[in-house]
């Protein structure tokens, strides 16, 4: 309890009585157009594959078309004799460039298998299909993939572990020869008195429940561009990541750099979603490449590519049972999570970790036990992708909760009410520790408010009617909600540095990394309510670790917070201080003082003042002559807001469906969104952030699933196969926001980035099996396809009907 | 491109400039665009043509840059979105379709934006106003990850608005 500040201390800027009527600028909260806008919508974006480099070089790879097998010959002349080939790495000559082979661990672990991550080159075994093997450098990339052609590998087939399931049995083969098991780690998290609460329970109710593996998709895929300059032996590297930091960290461990040689960028990221956070071998390897060839070097990942070594993420198996009261209050939840971490762990075990610790969410559980097995399998390895764990919790904790209900006869919304944590226990500790080892609790939040405002949104006490009248008319509708929590804002800190410069330009710096979501307009904002300067005024460079030597990036719903607490702290000490100076400069005192459009002027006689480029000069020094008395030198200030409790955002999405039962067909008629963010910096760009989070949410219920057959062959490597929601199957969505102070930062705001995925699936399934309730059916599993759907209406004592076809999503009449 | 590499010359008008080129024969179109004339404004994102961002109009008609070679370009008129500023002023100046993008919040990270400006800059010449379903239609054509689509159809209504406003 003690991570936990007691009252929400918003600190305001100060405000002087305007004698002009001027009132300053109040960004924080304001609808402000975003200013990254402008040159993304001319064409003028800088992504990686944009920027120009004289003369670089091509990089391509020669990826594993086996889940599983011993290389046993590699010839690599024809590839070095095509002209415009300029070098060709296998793992002995990557080697050479390195420190070591094996890629670090992003978070290490005592209790982990040891050598579980990946290679930066695979050498005598590749563990699955997309596995790097080869690099090729040429003049172009055309030339570095007509090489990789002209290389001959023969491979021995090794038995392949395909499911995790398989993984456990007796007998399995081992996923990779250098793995002492299948099993990476098992761990348990829980608390109270479980089978007690089991023990005496009026009922007990088990669902084996399963979450396919999707993957991030953000429509830029990776890439990379180093040079090397050997006058410093200093690398530059640009690269598409959420985390510019950690990746230079690992390269100059790799390389065997001290990493104030090494400077990671991150241009313009055209998206992230969770895949960008990891240093891969590829960011590794093309800089290796660079430095020894004395020439830029550029990868850019295509797509067929990211389908198979850009991380996944979501396959898991929960074997789980939930004892309940008579009247459907919880006792106790407990169960396995079989979690398929693919191939090698890059990161940790972080994702199962929070899935497990995740199930109980806004509900009052009070014992809990879940047995973790983590487990490899021969595909592509697993990190988290947006979410991160919290979805399939989320969709094991609704399941169960929806079958309560069914078995009970109690309605779903008054079940879930009564396990809702009331208002009034806020702060709620859940029993369990977060990964800094600090006990998580859940700061603040209304969930019945919120489900209420979803349910009247949604209209739930006309929906009865609603079903029986479209029923009359051969019409299937289903109504669906969820609950659910997301601990954002994952420390333990994040930096910023705010600099006015002699010049007046302000600059604002920050470890935090902008992968899409509007993040330098949010922190603009931030900073701009203390400095009451028009937005495009401050010039945020995000991601740079040239510019701002510590840094955590993006993940984990995290950004807003972290860095913009640490804005808004460094922002009020820029403005402090401008004050200060400027009451010296002006012989006027601070109150009758304030700044606007980057000036410190005096509020009954605008006409006097300075600028804060006068100031910024003023403290940047003259050799031999004092600064203003009590003054410390430049006008600039570093926050690094630090903490190791979590934010956490609520929702409540109810929806309502069709569903064709002649076809199988889904059509999502309304979708309600309710959401507790904390305190929202812009209200537009939280929507934003929501809608796209609720349409991956909806592919992850209805479309996205990476199939792998029985050999681990990845079966949908395009986006003919690998479906993505696209416009037509998206309604309209109706967002509401609440807005309760997070009490755990000094600008009560809560992460948003990931908390619209969440609830998702549950909703959705629960909304089809509503819908086909006179079949019966049970939804065990997401996504749900329409195949999927037939075979079990075909399964059921009623017969399947006519197709009726359904009209999509913004069609006239809808 | 290697010596040995076979190449036409294509003489194309790209957004109002007329360039003449020798380009590789597989070099595709979306290639030559970005690699060739440093028109990086149109996006790669999938390269078998389902994403869309690399959408871009050649006479006057939306095409997958990724799925069209650039020879097949000889002597045709591209836009791309380098084009649809037109004469705003500034050096940020938007057209009003873009405008109406930043008006609405239409984009997060903005790589899949260019495709989708074109193709609506399609629709919106051959049907000034067309309706939500319309709209929704032209952009099933585009994957986006961030957007969830609203607000991009809010934007190309909001452009039809003012247009039919206008007239």
């Amino acid at each position: 309890m003690d991570t936990i500040v007691p009252a929400c201390q918003i600190i305001e800027p100060a405000t002087a009585a305007p004698a002009d009527g001027y009132t300053a600028r109040r960004m924080f909260g304001a609808r402000a157009p975003r200013i990254e806008d402008p040159a993304l919508l001319r064409g003028e974006g800088r992504y990686l594959d944009d920027i120009r480099m004289p003369d670089p070089l091509h990089a391509a790879f020669l990826r594993s078309p086996h889940a599983h097998a011993r290389v046993t010959r590699l010839d690599l002349s024809g590839a070095r004799a095509l002209p415009g080939v300029v070098a060709v790495f296998d793992a002995d000559a990557i080697a050479r460039e390195l420190t070591g082979l094996r890629m670090p661990l992003g978070f290490p672990s005592a209790t982990l298998q040891k050598d579980i991550t990946p290679w930066v080159l695979s050498c005598t075994e590749v563990a699955f299909v997309g596995e790097a093997m080869v690099m090729v450098v040429a003049e172009s990339r055309a030339i570095a993939e007509d090489a990789l052609a002209l290389i001959e590998v023969d491979f021995e087939p090794l038995p392949v572990v395909h499911d995790c399931h398989q993984a456990l049995d007796d007998g399995s083969p081992v996923v990779r020869s250098d793995a002492v098991s299948n099993i990476a780690e098992q761990l348990q998290v829980g608390f109270g008195e479980v089978d007690a609460a089991f023990d005496g329970a009026a009922h007990v109710f088990a669902e084996s429940l399963f979450v396919h593996r999707g993957a991030a998709h953000p429509m830029e895929g990776r890439g990379v561009l180093a040079r090397h300059d050997p006058v410093e032996d200093a690398i530059t590297v640009w690269t598409s990541t959420q985390m510019a930091h950690e990746v230079m960290h690992s390269i100059a461990m790799m390389l065997g750099m001290d990493q104030h040689n090494v400077r990671v960028i991150a241009p313009d990221v055209g998206g992230g979603f969770g895949c960008k956070y990891l240093t891969y071998p590829e960011e590794v390897a093309i800089p290796a490449a660079a430095r020894c060839l004395g020439r830029p070097v550029k990868w850019v990942e295509d797509r067929a590519e990211h389908f198979v070594s850009a991380i996944h993420e979501r396959d898991q198996y929960w074997d789980v049972d939930i004892a309940v009261d008579a009247d459907g209050r919880i006792r106790g939840v407990r169960g396995r999570l079989l979690h398929d971490q693919g191939a090698y762990t890059p990161q940790g075990i972080n994702l199962p970790y929070n899935a497990a610790t995740s199930v109980t969410g806004p509900y009052r559980v009070p014992a809990y036990r879940m047995d973790v097995i983590i487990c490899q399998t021969n595909k592509t390895p697993v990190i988290p992708v947006r979410g991160a764990g919290y979805p399939q919790a989320a969709f094991v904790m609704e399941r169960l909760l929806d079958r309560v209900a069914r078995e009970l006869s109690i309605d779903r919304a008054a079940l879930r009410l009564r396990n809702l944590i009331p208002p009034e226990k806020m702060p709620y500790d859940k029993g369990l520790t977060n990964r800094a080892g600090v006990r998580s609790i859940v700061d603040s939040g209304d969930y019945p408010a919120t489900q209420a405002a979803a349910l009247a949104r949604i209209d739930y006490d006309g929906f009865p009617a609603r079903q029986r009248e479209a029923r009359a008319r051969g019409r299937h509708l289903g109504l669906g909600l969820a609950n659910a929590v997301k601990a954002t804002s994952r420390g333990p800190f994040e930096s910023a540095v705010i600099r006015v410069s002699p010049q007046g330009r302000i600059d604002l710096y920050t470890g935090a990394l902008a992968m899409g979501q509007g993040l330098a307009t949010a922190l603009a904002q931030i900073a701009a309510e203390q400095l009451d300067v028009p937005l495009e005024m401050i010039h945020v460079t995000c991601g740079d670790t040239g510019r701002i030597s510590l840094g955590m990036g993006g993940f984990a719903s995290r950004q807003t917070v972290m860095a913009g607490s640490s804005v808004h702290l460094a922002a009020i000490e820029v403005r402090n201080k401008a004050l200060k100076v400027g009451e010296q400069l002006l012989g006027v005192p601070m109150d009758a003082l304030r700044l606007r459009d980057g000036r410190v002027e005096v509020v009954a006689t605008p006409t006097r003042f300075v600028t804060l480029g006068d100031i910024a000069r003023k403290l940047k020094g003259a050799p031999g002559y004092s600064l203003p008395p009590g003054i410390t030198p430049g006008l600039e200030s570093t926050g690094l807001f630090q903490t190791n409790s979590q934010a956490h955002a609520n929702a409540c999405h109810a929806c309502e469906v069709e569903v064709d039962p002649g076809t199988g067909a889904v059509r999502i008629l309304r979708y309600v969104a309710v959401h507790d963010s904390g305190r929202l910096v812009n209200p537009t760009m939280a929507e934003g952030q929501i809608h796209g989070g609720i349409v991956h949410g909806i592919g992850n219920a209805l479309f996205e699933k990476m199939g792998y057959d029985d050999e681990a062959q990845p079966v949908t490597g395009t986006f003919a196969d690998y479906l993505l929601p696209t416009s037509t199957e998206i309604p309209h969505i109706e967002v509401v926001f609440l807005e309760t102070p997070s009490p755990t930062n000094p600008i009560g705001v809560k992460g948003i980035g990931e908390a619209g995925t969440i609830p998702v699936a549950p909703a959705i399934v629960s909304a089809i099996e509503d819908a086909l309730s006179p079949w019966n059916i049970r939804l065990a599993e997401a996504p749900v396809s329409p195949v999927r759907l037939l075979e079990l209406i075909d399964a059921s004592a009623k017969p399947r009907p006519a197709a009726a076809p359904l009209t999509p999503c913004g069609a006239s009449g809808t | 491109m290697s010596s040995e590499e076979p190449v036409h010359t294509i003489a194309v008008t790209i957004n109002g400039k007329a360039y003449e080129r020798a380009v590789a024969d597989r070099k595709n179109l979306a290639d030559f665009l970005r690699q060739d004339l440093q028109l990086t404004g149109t996006h790669v994102g999938c390269e078998h043509g389902v994403c869309g961002a690399c959408t871009v109009l050649v006479d006057g008609v939306s095409a997958r840059g990724c799925l069209m070679l650039a020879a097949q370009a000889d002597g045709c008129t591209i836009e791309t979105v380098e084009s649809l500023a037109g004469d705003a002023p500034g050096p940020s100046g938007l057209g009003p379709l873009q405008q109406a993008f930043r008006d609405r919040h239409a984009l997060q990270c903005g790589f899949c934006t260019p495709g989708i400006l074109m193709s609506l800059t399609e629709l919106l010449r051959d049907d000034p106003s067309p309706d939500e379903e319309a709209v929704r239609v032209v952009l099933s054509g585009h994957l986006c990850r961030c957007t969830g689509y609203q607000n991009i159809v809010a934007a190309a209504l909001q452009a039809v608005s003012k247009a039919c406003g206008a007239r």
